[in-house]
């Protein structure tokens, strides 16, 4: 029997609007077998997704289809006319987005969105189609199978409406199923459901796929076969087990390599006759939005009584899902977000809560970097004005003197000097997260508050990131508070960590042994989600005692 | 629509024709504006006619008006006051509007409501009613009508350019300003302004079509510009009878305002890209 696809020197090329010519998929060939489920891996720009794309026989606005030939279930789809292909989308080959949350109408029931695949094909009475929707968000171990259809997009949560994205996809029972990173925009205790649910229904349906995502661990869970891509090429090829333990290709290494991260260890700092007062402390800080109430706490609490302290020149890690407050600590730090009770304490001073009322030096002293740095940086502002700003306001650098320490700081994070005359849509994610950092280095800060830097990025550039960080800390005596939801990141560069849970600080660990060491059940069960390079780990989590004890869906619900 | 000329091409920017063409228009009305009194074949107020609402004639290119005037004359010297009346307006009107439209985005709070309410209050006159009765009342001259018809669009511009700013306030770009400790003044003129430009220009352009249109109105109800001298609307209304006679003298003017009007409407909507591709 044949392959259920069959790509042959797949070209793809596009034109750019001056009219140049690039390819951007560069003779890729490819087979996925009858329920086989085949994972593209690779960094962003690798051409994953517009493989994936290619499969439904869509190219994407400016791009085209050069050369070679995609064959799904027998049919080249490059070849066949539009109305044909629409044809087979949704019966043949179904696709499974990255954000579920902009695929679903927010203004129609989720039911009936599920059931207008079936509803636009003619493939069954809607009756019927309905019954079967059931049936899939059983299968999808969605909670309420029989009423959930009924409810609104906003009314599920991220997971919930992710495997109904799935629901929608698979009610036309495709050949073949897309999935298009379904659970990168997810937390990883959501990400362990999802992907569970995935691999039951994939399972049981005996459905070929194609899944495409940048996160090994997450592919190593439900993928039969690895197809490393990068610069639109076919870089390496194998079976899940050998790819993971026998990776041949240097980019497959570093990509392995990024997983398994150095543990940090602390910097040591020159012995001190006095003792040094922490850098940052924060003693019992409530926050929030809304109306304060007679109480003096605020209507919704983020934040309810957060302790931790900063030593001079070690790292703070707050981790936690989305949700649990650890960007609002801070934003409450930084006084963009003014605490209603507690205390900020920088260098063993107290701070005014509200940034108004600090002082420029306060203010210097303490920087924050944003996670994207795409909406960070300002899009019309080039690099060296959004470097050179924060010379001119807190040091009143000018000319040369400022234009010397811009190219001092781009060289820091291992940039060009050339860079400062681009803007930043120019820029790559990491080059742009480096200039970020370098913005709140250029206030020659003694705290910097990293709220998620690292989560937008590639495993390999996260990994050269962290390298800087701990490179600039050694060379100028800093100290992060890093903010993440990642716990491998945390654990390279943090010394201590902060676990928090709606809005309250569960536990201090060291990071060193925080698996050893956590007691919390909540620590427990983020730990345990935590998805490893190991292809059985998926499954053997039926019995982990962290899940059962937890009981996930009773936490869940406490967020 | 995307037929490409070298020229821009070579500036880095993308320029279709229909914007090609509407820039050279309006180009072209700037430049009768400017150059108005060495173009006119006879002078605007002088009667050359002998007969009234005369047809196109090799000495009058564009007929006479009802006194036997020189209507092309007249279009000429009328694009200073219909232009520049209408440019004045636009530019105040959108000034103070984007301004206080970020600083009340930007600061937020009583001043945004309070600001917010008093400008919504202002929209809900109707705006030739307003005008009518301003212009009846004090009387008309042109830094009145520059005046009025600034306030009336400036609510507009107000609520066009606050919707934009308050999309940019939320970007972490400016929270990470706020953190640096920057005051109003700092976020508005370098982190809100430059990201908003592109959009508050094709307001703009909008705006001043609908002042041109308005000027034109008020002019044909004879509270604009006043006799002998006239903008492109009191040409209109002048010349009102000749519309039975079919005579071009109506016509004409009216050209020239849809003209203009169309071709802002069209070079605004097709404003030149910058090419982002930068590899070659």
């Amino acid at each position: 029997m044949s392959n259920l696809v069959e790509i042959r020197d797949l070209r793809i090329g596009a034109r750019t609007d001056s009219g140049r010519e690039v390819e951007i998929i560069k003779g890729v060939s490819l087979d996925v077998a009858q329920g086989e489920i085949v994972a593209l891996i690779g960094e962003s720009g690798s051409g994953k997704t517009t493989i994936a794309l290619s499969l439904m026989g869509h190219a994407r606005p400016g791009c085209y289809f050069a050369g070679g030939s995609v064959t799904v279930a027998g049919r080249n789809m490059t070849a066949l006319r539009e109305s044909e292909r629409a044809k087979l989308r949704g019966t043949d080959v179904a696709y499974i987005p990255q954000s579920a949350a902009a695929a679903f109408n927010p203004a129609i029931r989720l039911i009936d969105q599920v059931i207008e695949v079936a509803k636009i094909h003619n493939l069954m009475p809607l009756a019927e189609a309905r019954v079967k929707a059931v049936e899939l968000f059983r299968a999808l171990a969605l909670p309420d199978p029989d009423t959930i259809g009924e409810r609104y997009p906003h009314q599920v949560s991220g997971g919930q409406l992710q495997r109904l994205s799935a629901a929608m996809a698979l009610i036309g029972g495709p050949k073949l199923v897309i999935f298009d990173e379904p659970t990168t925009a997810l937390d990883v205790t959501t990400q362990i459901e999802v992907l569970r649910a995935f691999k039951s229904v994939m399972k049981a349906g005996g459905m070929g796929g194609v899944y495409v995502s940048h996160d090994l661990a997450v592919v190593a869970q439900i993928a039969d076969r690895i197809v490393v891509l990068r610069g639109g090429e076919v870089q390496e090829e194998g079976t899940t087990a050998a790819i993971l333990d026998n990776a041949q290709h240097p980019y497959t290494r570093d990509l392995l390599a990024a997983f398994h991260p150095v543990t940090h260890a602390a910097v040591a700092l020159a012995e001190s006759a006095t003792p040094i007062p922490p850098a940052l402390e924060v003693r019992g800080i409530f926050a929030g939005y809304g109306p304060i109430d007679a109480d003096g706490l605020p209507l919704k609490q983020v934040l309810k009584d957060v302790s931790c302290k900063l030593e001079k020149g070690r790292n703070l890690g707050v981790i936690g899902e989305s949700g649990c407050g650890k960007s609002t600590l801070a934003r409450v730090i930084a006084g963009l977000v003014p605490p209603a009770k507690g205390q900020i304490l920088l260098n063993g001073k107290e701070m005014a809560g509200d940034l108004k009322k600090r002082s420029k030096e306060e203010l210097r002293r303490l920087q924050i970097v944003f996670q994207l740095a795409d909406t960070a940086l300002n899009p019309s502002t080039p690099i060296g004005e959004i470097l050179g700003r924060p010379l001119t306001f807190y040091h009143g650098m000018k000319g040369a003197t400022r234009d010397a320490r811009v190219a001092e700081l781009l060289d820091m994070v291992h940039l060009p000097k050339t860079m400062r005359h681009r803007l930043p849509s120019e820029l790559s994610g990491g080059q742009k997260q480096r200039v970020n950092l370098a913005r709140g280095l250029a206030a020659n800060p003694e705290v910097i508050l990293c709220d998620e830097i690292t989560s937008a990025l590639d495993a390999v550039v996260v990994a050269a990131v962290i390298e800087l960080l701990k490179e600039l800390q050694r060379e100028l005596q800093l100290s992060y508070v890093f903010i993440s939801h990642d716990l491998a990141t945390v654990q390279a560069i943090c010394d201590d960590v902060i676990v928090m849970n709606g809005g309250v600080n569960v536990e201090t660990l060291p990071a060193a042994d925080i698996m050893a060491r956590a007691e919390h059940p909540y620590t427990r069960l983020l730990l345990a989600s935590v998805p490893k390079l190991d292809p059985a780990w998926l499954d053997s989590l039926a019995d982990d005692p962290a899940f059962e004890r937890a009981g996930r869906s009773s936490l869940l619900a406490q967020v | 629509m995307a037929i490409s000329f070298p020229t821009p091409r070579r500036l880095g920017y993308r320029f279709n024709l229909v914007g090609i063409v509407s820039a050279f228009v309006v180009l072209a009305w700037a430049l009768i504006a400017i150059f108005a009194a060495w173009l006119t074949p006879y002078g605007p107020g002088e009667v050359v006619d002998f007969d009234y609402f005369g047809p196109i004639s090799s000495q009058f290119w564009l007929g006479s008006d009802y006194l036997g005037r020189d209507i092309l004359s007249r279009i000429i010297i009328g694009t200073r006051y219909t232009v520049g009346i209408s440019l004045a307006a636009v530019l105040i009107a959108c000034f103070t509007g984007v301004v206080l439209g970020m600083t009340a985005a930007v600061i937020g709070g009583w001043f945004d409501t309070i600001l917010s309410r008093f400008l919504d209050a202002l929209t809900s006159i109707p705006s030739k009613l307003f005008g009518l009765v301003v212009v009846a009342g004090i009387g008309s001259s042109i830094p009145v009508l520059i005046g009025v018809l600034a306030v009336i669009y400036t609510p507009g511009a107000y609520r066009f350019a606050r919707a934009l700013s308050v999309n940019i306030n939320t970007m972490e770009y400016v929270t990470v300003a706020r953190a640096r400790g920057e005051r109003t003044l700092y976020l508005i003129r370098h982190e809100i302004l430059p990201n908003i430009t592109g959009p508050v220009l094709a307001d703009m352009g909008l705006r001043f079509v609908f002042i041109v249109l308005l000027l034109s109105g008020l002019s044909f109800l004879g509270l604009g510009v006043q006799p002998p001298n006239s903008d492109w609307g009191s040409l209109v209304r002048e010349n009102i009878g000749a519309l039975s006679f079919g005579a071009p003298a109506v016509i004409m003017p009216s050209i020239a305002i849809a003209t203009l009007t169309i071709s802002v409407n069209l070079l605004i909507d097709n404003l030149p890209v910058k090419i982002r591709d930068r590899s070659e």
